[in-house]
């Protein structure tokens, strides 16, 4: 008996209020996404092959890759994470039963799926050609899209976002089984936990300057319009309010990921936990001070581009903290090399990559050549993709026994793994190259000049998108024909570890006592010893 | 060899030859920028180098097989101090070089030449003093400072010059600024970068720049017979603009001569310096911008004049001095009597004007 066998039929899954089914939900959805989002990029890539815009006309290349990025970006990146590995494993770790509210949690799936249904209706409508980020007034004045669904679409959607954040605060506060002092949660926890401070108040702006523009479309109420006294930079300012702390929505989880399976595969505890876990806090509270990195070049005044520059060098440092400490965790360690471990170090690599280009966005004099070019799409690619999407893969590939009771295929996996990061490194290295050379993003067509390193990157996307494709056959068809995976298949320390796989629908028979440190090998050999004690 | 893949072999071919990993340098600053991209560069080729060795070396030396035992280690604050402190310190190397460059980027000299640049769907007007207009190209001499003051007559465009590594955001209702110093005689690319919309990715064209010769040359022949403060003049008074503002000591609206760069009391108390976004604000926005001692009648202009024609009317009050004429401004003593019928030089896309119409909207 385990929480997948419990119950069955549709209406058992549409309204449980368990959070690992609705764990699985959101895997299922948003993986849809995922392939909707990638089948766009797939577009773009086949487009830009050639100079000249010929798959295409230019209006319906501006409706892919705003939908490529609407779609990844609110319905595939910032619910990654936290609503499936996030949601299925904090109360888990926690020694919890469930979230604290079980029909928040089912709600804010159920807004997501409006959410996207609506999303997906505005694209097959006709489509949105704003570009992710909405901009005004061309937005608001001057494309004939389905610009007011979408942006409801995003404002639901954002609800489902702080619904989880919200849930995530009060049980990080309220669960924590007996023992589990703060500082003895997986930093997998910790991460959740800045996370969700960044969701619960960062998205009610993007919300905000959302309706504006709805209202502004509909009514005509001018806050962004010269002409009636407002200020079209305003929007800007709200939108990336959100949208930068947004990014590290996106990737904080990520990094929470990486530190449960670097940890594990070494056998050895995170190197300097406590750096670790307020370097996750640090980021949250820095990264809602450095907006106005994205608007150097707009007009704004020189000396808070001064400020906004200087706080951006510093939301930097918690991250090269961060990469140093999984690095010598590995010191002195025992080292296997499984799936998540090989896209763990995956991440590390691009990881650094995207965060030291972010360095070049963040000093302003480089920043006016370089922004608005493809070094920004590099850039971004990297942390999302090269880091988000890999720790999302390492994760998905480490809990998966748990989530399923059954093992993945190793081998393949572990091959999956190289094509996706090799596939990457040739879709978007050479991006940054175009960057520099200056070649716009968003661009249907291009100079002659850019032709080759286009032709790199698009022959790259598809090394990438067959390595996206391998973990949806084997995942499948592991479900039925995996090993059996065994409660505890990776020797891991987790709370979620020490119960049944897949877990019981209360998690746990009876209620864990954490009586000893996160990340403790010696304590978990200590409990093998006494469990073949008992058996004799 | 050829035979084996010709489409292949071409792509090779083309790669060779066209392969660049940075674009040409073509202005005073672009060699300083690239100083600190490639300091940049080594830093996190350095930085990468060390997080990848770490990786390698302790996957080696500390595998399962050579290392079966896991030794636990709880951190070391020695370390962790070092890889905050050393990494903030280059960091902010960076912050302050980089800030070093952006100021001076966007601080413009004072002997600057002007040349307004109006962004709109899909394609740049430039305006130069002489009135000279052009569009989607930008005619510029070698060895002297060009300041670009760029507007946008509807969405948020970005006016971006790869080999002079300057770029700035043409705003909607807003003037920005931002200057260069062209080095080397040539056509570089001119690109919009920020997405305005369908044709975005044609919202491109070329920056030429001359030798100082040639750009006399140039101007010459790409006149339009009278200055952008002639314009302005012109469209002043077909505005009525002077039935209020002239030499009257009744005048029912402010002297405008040597209006420009001083300090303006207005009706609500402030003290403003009368630059050209006031100026521009006080034609579009006058409520708003009443200076003491008169009455709010000014009506709006909002709609009325194109953000061309604003541009004229500011060119010509920025050269008024003492009456309400247009004084010569430097580039209109190179102008010389226009030759109709005679053909504009290929690739040159300056038009004519007609000359008291130029800058109304049509209604």
């Amino acid at each position: 008996m385990n929480y997948l066998s419990k119950e069955n039929g549709l209406l058992s899954w549409l309204l449980t209020g368990d959070h690992k089914r609705i764990a699985i939900l959101y895997l299922i959805s948003i993986s849809f996404f995922f392939f909707i989002g990638g089948a766009l990029a797939g577009l773009i890539r086949l487009e830009l092959l050639t100079p000249q815009s010929d798959l295409m006309a230019t209006d319906t290349y501006n409706k892919v890759f705003s939908m490529h990025g609407i779609i990844m970006i609110f319905f595939f990146l910032v619910p990654s994470v936290p609503a499936t590995l996030g949601n299925f494993f904090i109360p888990m770790m926690l020694g919890a039963k469930d979230l604290a509210l079980p029909k928040i949690n089912l709600l804010s799936w159920y807004l997501y799926i409006a959410a996207g249904i609506l999303a997906l209706y505005a694209m097959i409508t006709g489509g949105v050609d704003t570009g992710w980020t909405f901009t005004t007034p061309l937005s608001t004045h001057y494309v004939n899209t389905n610009v007011i669904t979408t942006g409801i679409a995003i404002f639901i959607a954002g609800f489902s976002s702080i619904f989880t954040g919200l849930n995530f605060i009060v049980t990080i506060h309220k669960m924590r089984a007996p023992g589990m002092t703060w500082f003895r949660m997986p930093l997998f926890v910790w991460a959740h936990y800045a996370t969700s401070i960044l969701m619960v108040l960062g998205t009610p702006v993007l919300a905000i300057a959302l309706v504006l523009v709805v209202l502004e479309r509909t009514v005509g109420i001018g806050v962004f319009d010269p002409a009636k006294g407002g200020d079209p930079l305003l929007f800007q300012h709200l939108f990336w309010f959100y949208s930068h702390p947004a990014v590290y929505i996106m990737i904080l989880p990520g990094m929470g990921v990486i530190n449960e399976v670097i940890s594990t595969f070494s056998r050895k505890r995170v190197f300097g936990y406590t750096a670790v876990a307020f370097s996750s806090v640090a980021i949250a509270v820095f990264g809602f001070f450095v907006w106005a990195h994205h608007m150097f070049i707009m007009g704004i005044s020189n000396y808070s581009v001064l400020v906004f520059s200087l706080l951006t060098m510093l939301v930097a440092v918690p991250s090269a903290i961060k990469i140093f400490n999984w690095a010598f965790t590995l010191y002195k360690g025992s080292i296997t090399f499984e799936t998540p471990m090989i896209y763990s170090f995956g991440f590390m690599g691009l990881f650094t990559i995207g965060g030291l280009t972010g360095v070049f966005l963040g000093t302003s004099g480089t920043d006016i050549h370089l922004t608005e070019t493809y070094f920004i799409v590099a850039h971004f690619h990297f942390v999302m993709v090269g880091g988000m999407l890999m720790a999302f893969l390492a994760g998905l590939h480490f809990w998966w026994p748990k989530m399923t009771g059954r093992m993945y295929p190793e081998k393949i996996s572990q091959f999956a793994a190289v094509v996706t990061f090799i596939g990457f490194n040739f879709t978007f290295f050479p991006q940054f190259i175009l960057g520099m050379l200056g070649m716009p993003r968003r661009y249907a067509s291009y100079p002659q000049e850019f032709q080759v390193l286009n032709v790199f990157s698009t022959a790259g996307a598809t090394i990438l998108g067959v390595g996206y494709l391998l973990p949806v056959l084997y995942l499948t068809w592991s479900l039925k024909y995996g090993e059996i995976a065994g409660s505890n298949p990776w020797q891991a320390t987790g709370l979620e570890w020490q119960t049944q796989s897949p877990p019981l629908t209360e998690n746990f028979v009876e209620i864990p006592i954490m009586d000893h440190e996160v990340y403790d090998y010696e304590w978990l050999e200590r409990q093998k010893e006494k469990e073949v004690a008992s058996v004799r | 060899m050829p035979h084996i893949s010709p489409v292949l072999w071409q792509f090779l071919v083309k790669w060779m030859t066209n392969f660049a990993l940075f674009p040409p340098e073509a202005s005073r600053i672009a060699p300083q920028m690239d100083a600190l991209y490639f300091f940049m560069v080594l830093v996190s080729l350095i930085g990468l180098t060390i997080v990848i060795l770490l990786l390698t070396s302790f996957s080696i030396l500390y595998s399962k097989k050579r290392h079966p035992v896991a030794v636990q280690v709880e951190g070391s604050t020695l370390l962790e101090a070092t890889w905050t402190i050393v990494p903030l310190g280059l960091f902010l190397v960076m912050f302050v070089w980089g800030a070093l460059i952006y100021f001076r980027v966007y601080t413009p000299p004072a002997n600057a030449m002007n040349i307004y640049v109006v962004g709109k769907q899909w394609m740049w007007k430039a305006e130069h003093p002489g009135g000279q207009h052009e569009i989607n190209s930008l005619h510029v001499p070698a060895g002297r400072a060009v300041q670009l003051t760029l507007i946008s007559q509807d969405v948020f465009h970005s006016f971006s010059i790869p080999a002079f590594r300057v770029k700035r955001e043409a705003i909607p209702g807003r003037y920005t600024t931002v200057w260069f110093e062209a080095t080397t005689p040539g056509t570089y690319h001119l690109f919009c970068t920020q997405y305005c919309g369908t044709e975005h990715s044609h919202m491109i064209g070329d920056v030429v720049v001359l030798s100082p010769d040639d750009y006399k040359k140039w101007l010459a022949s790409s006149t339009s017979g009278a200055s952008l403060a002639q314009n302005g003049e012109r469209l002043f008074a077909s505005l009525s603009c002077n039935a209020c503002h002239n030499t009257r000591p009744d005048a029912r609206g402010p002297n405008l001569a040597n209006v420009y760069g001083s300090k303006l009391r207005l009706s609500n108390g402030q003290t403003i310096v009368a630059d050209e976004a006031y100026l521009r604000s006080a034609i579009l926005n006058p409520s708003q911008n009443v200076m003491q001692g008169y009455a709010p009648i000014m009506p709006t202009y909002q709609g009325q004049v194109s953000e061309d024609g604003v541009i004229a009317l500011v060119e010509y009050i920025k050269n008024l001095n003492s009456d309400y004429r247009v004084q010569q401004t430097t580039n209109t003593t190179e102008l010389l009597p226009t030759n109709e019928g005679k053909a504009a030089p290929a690739g040159q896309k300056a038009t004519g004007s007609t000359p008291a119409g130029q800058g109304m909207v049509k209604q």
